[in-house]
């Protein structure tokens, strides 16, 4: 059991980073090992935003094996001196944590062969690579995780997050949702449920020269779609042909940076609350999770099965 | 399966008509002796008084100390019970084995109202998953939409939704009628044995799938028929019923019933009534 939320201010922008907070963590019985967050900020839409990560967190609880910091710094060095070679140009650097990076570059060219490089060093993964999506994630629940890496002052248009109870991957980051829609810039999934034919799929999409960082039946649909649209499908047309194409049980969201969808299978066997408005379309697998952002009454409803939705900002 | 035998003594329930036979397994011989039957009672049920009125404010409780509150007001012998601001919270109103006016002023979360016997309800709001599950007997009227797995297992009353329901409405459902307003997803009736269900508008893909018994009314589009579900003649009792019973409900008093699509098991797939107990069958 995992929770996921989303939202999307139609022609505003508000504090999606307090907002999606508060949603997740009104979802973190469904599962605190992990939570992540999509933020679709605001930006002068210039400059691309890489996240990633040089190691895993390795407090208790976690699957992954303790390296020390000298590690990372090494991997940091590495990704640096590669960023140089690809001709991207680092305008601002934060080292939020010794394993977590925010980087603004500059960059005009291919983000595949780009995140392919990135990504040849062990240990190193893009979270998100956007123009205003930033992928954050990491060990524990919504509040722990928002405090971590300061997101409650975030503003942007929409935003994602996922609060996860790991059932077929480990307590790490690398498997943690959401996940980067990998080569597309600015697109990010989370999902709850169970995918029963990701190998099948993921062989098929390997053999497509699609990458997949974890183990994770989640990544699936990131990558799912981010194949569909590299072969000229929109968004809604990805998703629609995905609920044919994956099976199992699943509701997922996704975002690109001007848009919102959920999509829920033919069984309708995972739950989702959605609430609809001119300017705030915000949806939850609890309707507890909206009421943290809107307490008065409001009218909400459960999308049937098979149901694909797609708002713009 | 548990021995049978016949108990010479009559019990309260076997003199109103009903089974006559004992189970005589360790847990049932404890539990449901029928010579023990008159001094059968529900733990925590209480005399109240439905003039008797009072309104709570749950917004910062949880719902252990909502339910709590709710017993310790029955137990003060209120019979009427207003809960404000219920915010969606899960669990609420549930296990309420007493006569009760309850009133929700606002949306539930999950598995609002299940497990209980007895008590009307209405929900001013919107119901998540589950709602009113296993319940025995009472009515409950939700006023907007509900979640999936509406009136899962319910064996009696009367479970109302003005709104749309989602998917695998009347799973498992044992007795009892559930009725609603606007359009119910996939899988409504799946497995149900017995009670009737009634929606007024569309329904999804694989309607009655494996249902066993039971009978479901439609009013607009079936989205597909499931296994074994068949469409059966809608007779002029069943639209004689179906007028009452929306008129009690107070919803669509005026819908036109003579259209309705009938649906029932086709019984094709399993041997449901060779295979249960006479007993059981009694008490569903």
């Amino acid at each position: 059991m995992c929770g996921i939320a989303g939202l999307i201010h139609r022609g505003n922008t508000s504090n999606v980073g307090f907002e999606l907070q508060g949603m997740l963590q009104a979802l973190k019985h469904r599962g605190e090992d992990s939570t992540g967050y999509a933020l679709y900020g605001k930006t002068d839409g210039e400059n691309f935003i890489m996240r990633f990560k040089v190691g895993e967190n390795v407090a208790e609880g976690s699957s992954s094996v303790k390296e020390d910091v000298s590690v990372y710094d090494e991997r940091k060095k590495i990704v640096d001196s590669y960023l140089s070679e690809l001709g991207a140009k680092v305008i601002k650097e934060d080292r939020i944590l010794p394993y977590s990076l925010r980087y603004e570059i500059q960059y005009e060219k291919d983000l595949m062969e780009f995140s392919q490089k990135i990504e040849s060093v062990e240990g190193v993964e893009i979270l998100s690579m956007g123009k205003s999506l930033e992928v954050i994630k990491d060990l524990g629940n919504a509040e722990v995780v928002c405090n971590r890496y300061n997101l409650d002052k975030v503003v942007g248009t929409h935003a994602i997050g996922h609060a996860r109870m790991a059932t077929e991957s480990g307590v790490d980051i690398k498997s943690a949702h959401p996940f980067w829609g990998y080569p597309f810039s600015d697109v990010s999934v989370v999902h709850n449920g169970q995918l029963t034919n990701y190998w099948n799929n993921r062989r098929v999409l390997e053999n497509k020269g699609m990458r997949f960082m974890s183990e994770c039946d989640s990544e699936l649909i990131a990558v799912y779609l981010a194949e569909k649209m590299r072969n000229g499908a929109t968004l809604e047309e990805g998703m629609k042909e995905s609920l044919v194409g994956l099976d199992g049980v699943f509701t997922y969201f996704v975002a690109t940076k001007d848009s919102l969808g959920m999509a829920k299978d033919t069984m309708a066997a995972k739950p989702l609350v959605l609430y609809e408005s001119d300017d705030l379309v915000a949806m939850g697998s609890e309707e507890i999770a909206i009421r943290s952002i809107l307490p008065q009454e409001i009218e909400t409803y459960d999308p049937f099965d098979g149901e694909v939705k797609v708002w713009q900002i | 399966m548990a021995n049978l035998k016949t108990s010479e003594k009559k019990s309260k329930a076997q003199s109103m008509g009903l089974h006559t036979e004992v189970l005589t397994g360790k847990t049932q011989q404890k539990f449901f002796n029928p010579d023990e039957a008159e001094n059968f009672y529900y733990f925590g049920t209480y005399d109240v008084d439905f003039n008797k009125r009072t309104e709570i404010d749950v917004k910062n409780m949880d719902c252990r100390e909502a339910n709590k509150k709710i017993d310790e007001l029955m137990k003060d012998g209120y019979g009427t019970i207003v809960i404000k601001n219920p915010q969606g919270k899960h669990s609420l109103g549930v296990g309420i084995l007493n006569k009760l006016n309850l009133i929700f002023e606002g949306s539930l979360g999950y598995f609002g109202c299940g497990s209980m016997d007895g008590p009307i309800v209405r929900i001013n709001g919107r119901v998540g998953w589950s709602c009113a599950e296993n319940m025995m007997a009472g009515k409950v009227v939700i006023e907007k939409n509900a979640g999936s797995c509406f009136g899962a297992a319910i064996r009696g009353g009367d479970l109302i939704c003005k709104g749309s329901v989602g998917a695998r409405t009347g799973i498992d459902q044992k007795g009892g009628t559930i009725i609603i307003g606007g359009d119910a997803g996939a899988f409504t009736g799946f497995m149900m044995q017995r009670g009737r269900i009634i929606i007024l508008g569309d329904v999804g893909i694989n309607l009655g799938d494996s249902m066993y018994d039971g009978t479901i009314f439609v009013g607009g589009k079936i989205g597909s028929f499931g296994s074994d579900a068949v469409e059966a003649e809608l007779t002029d009792s069943d639209q004689d019923w179906l007028k009452r019973k929306l008129k009690v409900a107070e919803i669509g008093e005026n819908f036109d019933v003579s259209k309705m699509t009938k649906v029932v098991a086709g019984k094709k797939l399993w041997n449901y009534d060779a295979l249960e107990p006479t007993e059981k069958k009694g008490a569903i």
